[in-house]
């Protein structure tokens, strides 16, 4: 049980903190999951973020499944998932009990003003740590996709498709 | 029977949103502004928004939000949450156990190798697409950028950069 509640709490501390869309919790999974808690390996993390973002679902979600199927199977599966949505869930929920005009708060408004150039740079950070101990080639390739699906509004999965047939040839 | 026409169009959306977050928009508005007429097109675009400002991927945020508008209960929000999470569990599940299984057969190395670039490139994408003027209003923005970019280099915890944003937010902009 002690383990459990363990897992649950790092997610649920990721899960209050994933502003940004998906790739805001790269950087909270490389600290809490890989560098304090070493339940995955930074190179199993590249390939659980591929598979996650090849499967439906929100990426959130399927990296969660992921790290607790990896660590205890179905039900750490579903207790990384509990983790994850419990805080948006309770969050979600006030908002639309309470407050729906929520986003008009200027008190809110500020504190938001503040996070997102933040969240920007989080989301920037992992490229450089995964980058490292890879040949500049790929890394030149990396820098046109990021380049044709960021400007060019291209869908990731076409890319991602054309990787894994690479691979292959 | 509200329940069951609550748990339905949720978990399709669960289903076929592929690609994650914003692509999934087209997919949510489909199902509960056009074709149910659950919420208008103006209410959706304030959950699109409040789900910008919480934590947690729009999916689940919509689907909590309106889960609860339709059923007017903390029930119909629970279970429209739950709909849109079991098919990617579900999914999930299987390919984790298959990588798991086949992570040392060479095929899949290459696969996993062809996709590394790529995924590096999304990534890279996805801080593009947060580049934007309305999160980058003013010069004061790019200075706390820049500040955060050194910071994080130093591998301070992001929970703590993230609530740092807030509180620099709150005391001057």
């Amino acid at each position: 049980m002690g383990f459990y509640l363990k897992l649950f709490w790092s997610f649920f501390k990721i899960g209050c903190f994933t502003f940004g869309g998906g790739y805001a919790m790269v950087p909270l999974i490389q600290k809490e999951i890989i560098d304090n808690r070493k339940w995955i390996s930074a190179n199993e993390f590249i390939d659980l973020l591929a598979l996650a973002q090849s499967s439906p679902g929100p990426i959130a979600i399927n990296t969660s499944v992921f790290v607790g199927y990896k660590i205890r199977g179905i039900p750490g599966s579903i207790v990384c998932i509990l983790g994850t949505v419990l805080a948006s869930f309770v969050i979600i929920l006030l908002i639309a009990v309470y407050f729906s005009d929520f986003t008009k708060y200027p008190l809110v408004e500020s504190a938001f003003k503040g996070m997102r150039p933040v969240v920007v740079v989080l989301i920037a950070a992992p490229v450089y740590t995964m980058s490292k101990g890879i040949e500049w080639r790929k890394i030149i390739l990396a820098g046109a996709v990021a380049v044709v699906v960021g400007f060019l509004g291209m869908s990731p999965v076409y890319f991602l498709i054309a990787g894994a047939m690479g691979g292959i040839i | 029977m509200i329940f069951v026409q609550i748990f339905w169009p949720f978990l399709k959306i669960g289903v076929f949103g592929f690609g994650g977050g914003y692509t999934m928009l087209s997919l949510i508005q489909n199902e509960v502004v056009e074709n149910r007429n659950w919420i208008s097109a103006q209410e959706f675009t304030d959950i699109v928004a409040i789900s910008q400002m919480t934590p947690g991927p729009v999916a689940i945020n919509s689907a909590t939000y309106i889960g609860y508008n339709v059923s007017g209960s903390v029930w119909g929000s629970a279970l429209a949450t739950i709909a849109v999470c079991l098919p990617p569990l579900v999914i999930m599940i299987l390919i984790t156990k298959f990588y798991l299984a086949f992570r040392n057969n060479k095929y899949v190395g290459w696969v996993m190798d062809g996709l590394k670039p790529m995924l590096i490139g999304v990534i890279g994408a996805a801080a593009f697409m947060l580049m934007t003027p309305s999160n980058f209003p003013d010069i004061f923005s790019v200075v706390l950028f820049l500040a955060t970019l050194t910071v994080s280099l130093l591998k301070v915890n992001p929970i703590l950069i993230i609530i740092g944003g807030a509180v620099i937010g709150l005391i001057f902009l």
